[in-house]
């Protein structure tokens, strides 16, 4: 049999750990990698394109569904971008409802990450115990938005409502008995943000769970370490944002060096990796969500202590509330306006960037005065981490490109748009 | 974030040291027409944000420059995107007027009402990053729809590569020095740039699986473009400057 060295192997559109439809087409030299070309567009769903045919407001869901593992975050860098060409400040409560959202699902997102990182590399049982804490996070989303994924909670000027005062109550039926359901309601007694407050107690604890498992196990280190180095230098140069870059050294973050809402006003830390390598970026991100949890507690402090308004009042941008439509003509032209035809911005263009758990979110909005965006451009992390896939997986083996690509925390909802 | 006075100066000073002209504008979309000489910049100062609008034959030195001078130190190019300005202006609603017809009464049965752009069609805008200096900046560079060629400036940023690969497959840009310009969102053999503004939503083409031939294929699509909520412009009195608004 004659000797084969070089291999063109195709990884995915359907491998498990593709994260998603990622095709990767491998050149590789027994199992060395020479080069990595991913093919991308798989789920392109035009989502910019489609958001040019529809009022501002009726793409807020849109912007869910790209990133989606981080819903609320992708909706509000697209809100922020709104707002700046509007010109208009949501009440601050509403800022610090969307400050504690938008870490809640920085939460979400990194133990989705850090389960489907450690499966990848064949930890099983961090998968399981990270969905244990998204359950709660998820029934935070569901209390406040009615949806446990697709919230379309930020409005323009604010959110759509008011935190509720009790949560969820699961209900007993033919295969939940009273007794279970009993014990099932008895965290869910008081207000959305005692459930919060809960969870943040004892999250810490969780945090170290996972560290136990994965920070010095001898396996986890052996796949990480040295896995995919991207110098600070590189890393610029490649844009990369978030995590990606902070893992390589460089203490970079938005709501630090750039704050927008509340951010400004509280107290965290930017995590910074040294090596730029798989393992670095691991430790940023478990570092990150303890902070996320510090940033939550403060918001869940402020928000107990400062009832107020969470949506601008002015019926331009917001609609009136139910209890005016009923009495007030004024009200209820004020509503059908803004829901048949919604409303105009002022011509310009508009870059409005979040610290998506990604890296930057940004979203350029060019607008010709209509009451649809003209242009829309989102700027997703994920695609310039992924375009650099090539070069950080060049000379590794073929195992260390799924550790190289879940450590980059690839999601193709925001990447094909 | 830096005080934007500042870095404006800083290009101001910097470019005219080496021969650029400049105009300042501040309202909120300056065109550089396709006339001017290669060496004028605009430069556009709103929201808060600064555009400086270049030729394309002047990218390169000016994404150069805008890396290594020191004070300036763009280090990262964060996005690439194209546009396209052949509808920017216009409207899908007739009237100003209430009438007795409904809905249909006022879409313009010819699909838009079109206000022409002055300027070059089409448009390629770069969004940097300085991570040292903590500011933003955007390039945009005009191109007639005639000519859509502009150098590549992944030699000056590296994260350009699949951002122009996009602007590509969506619009068409031809970026010269690309080592790899392919499609890249679009599917395998797709035909057209779908991003512009008079390729149709719907697309032309539908996939389906034909059970007579046993495979899958392709047909011309059967479904017609439907505007569900109509385009307006309206001159909201919020926007406009105070002295006007109350005359």
């Amino acid at each position: 049999m004659s000797e084969m060295h070089h291999y063109t192997l195709n990884f995915g559109p359907q491998h498990p750990a593709a994260h998603g439809v990622l095709r990767l087409v491998l050149e590789t030299e027994g199992e060395v990698i020479r080069r990595a070309d991913p093919h991308i567009g798989l789920l392109h769903r035009a989502t910019e394109k489609l958001a040019e045919t529809k009022p501002y407001n009726q793409s807020i869901g849109y912007m869910d569904r790209l990133d989606y593992v981080s819903m609320m975050c992708n909706e509000h860098g697209y809100v922020l971008a709104i707002e700046k060409l509007l010109g208009v400040t949501p009440p601050i409560r509403a800022q610090y409802i969307r400050v504690m959202f938008d870490e809640v699902t920085r939460l979400l997102n990194h133990l989705l990450w850090l389960g489907a990182h450690a499966l990848d590399i064949g930890a099983m049982a961090v998968f399981l115990y990270t969905f244990r804490e998204r359950e709660d996070l998820l029934d935070c989303y569901e209390a406040v938005s009615g949806a446990r994924m697709h919230a379309t909670y930020y409005r323009p000027g604010g959110v759509y409502r008011d935190l509720p005062s009790k949560m969820p109550q699961y209900a007993a039926s033919a295969w939940r008995k009273e007794a279970d359901v009993r014990e099932m309601n008895a965290p869910r007694q008081g207000s959305l943000l005692d459930f919060l407050k809960a969870f943040c107690d004892r999250f810490p604890q969780r945090v170290d769970e996972y560290e136990t498992l994965l920070t010095d196990n001898r396996i986890w280190k052996q796949r990480t370490v040295d896995v995919g180095v991207v110098t600070a230098e590189r890393a610029l140069q490649l844009g990369f944002t978030g995590p990606m870059l902070r893992g390589s050294g460089i203490a970079w973050d938005l709501r630090k060096k750039q704050p927008y809402e509340v951010y400004a006003d509280l107290k965290f830390d930017i995590p910074i990796g040294k090596n730029g390598d798989c393992y670095d970026r691991y430790l940023v991100r478990v570092e990150e969500m303890r902070q996320s949890n510090r940033i939550i507690l403060q918001c869940i402090d402020w928000l107990s202590k400062n009832p107020g308004p969470v949506i601008l009042n002015d019926a331009k941008v917001a609609p009136p509330d139910r209890q005016t439509m009923k009495s007030s003509m004024e009200a209820l032209i004020h509503h059908f306006k803004l829901f048949t035809e919604g409303y105009t911005i002022p011509a310009g263009e508009a870059y409005a960037a979040v610290e998506h758990p990604k890296g930057e979110f940004g979203v350029y909005l060019v607008s010709d005065g209509a009451n649809k965006p003209y242009r829309l451009k989102i700027r997703a992390p994920g695609f310039s981490h992924l375009a650099s896939l090539d070069e950080m997986s060049r000379g590794h083996m073929i195992a260390d490109v799924v550790s190289i690509l879940s450590s980059q925390d690839i999601v193709f909802g925001e990447i094909d748009r | 974030m830096k005080n934007l006075t500042t870095l404006k100066e800083k290009i101001i000073q910097d470019f005219c040291a080496k021969g650029y002209e400049f105009t300042c504008v501040d309202h909120d979309l300056a065109v550089l027409p396709e006339t001017a000489a290669a060496k004028t910049l605009y430069l556009q100062f709103a929201k808060e944000e600064l555009t400086l609008v270049l030729k394309a034959s002047e990218l390169i030195a000016i994404s150069k420059a805008l890396r290594d001078t020191e004070g300036l130190q763009f280090e990262q190019l964060l996005d690439v995107c194209g546009l396209d300005y052949l509808q920017y202006g216009s409207t899908e609603w007739l009237t100003d007027e209430a009438s007795g017809s409904g809905f249909e009464r006022a879409l313009n049965p010819e699909g838009l009402v079109n206000a022409v752009f002055e300027g070059p069609r089409f448009a390629v805008v770069y969004h940097l990053l300085s991570v040292s200096l903590n500011q933003r900046l955007r390039l945009k560079v005009f191109l007639p729809a005639e000519d859509l060629r502009l150098p590549s400036v992944m030699p000056v940023w590296h994260s350009a590569d699949w951002f122009e690969r996009e602007a590509f497959d969506l619009f068409g840009f031809l970026f010269e020095g690309h080592p790899d310009l392919r499609r890249i969102l679009t599917d395998y053999g797709f035909i057209g740039h779908p991003f512009r503004k008079d390729f149709p939503v719907s697309g032309y083409l539908e996939m389906r699986y034909d059970k007579a031939s046993e495979r899958v294929i392709y047909q011309p699509v059967s479904i017609a473009p439907r505007v569900l909520v109509p385009k307006v412009i309206r001159e909201d009195s919020r926007y406009q400057p105070m002295e006007e608004a109350h005359v």
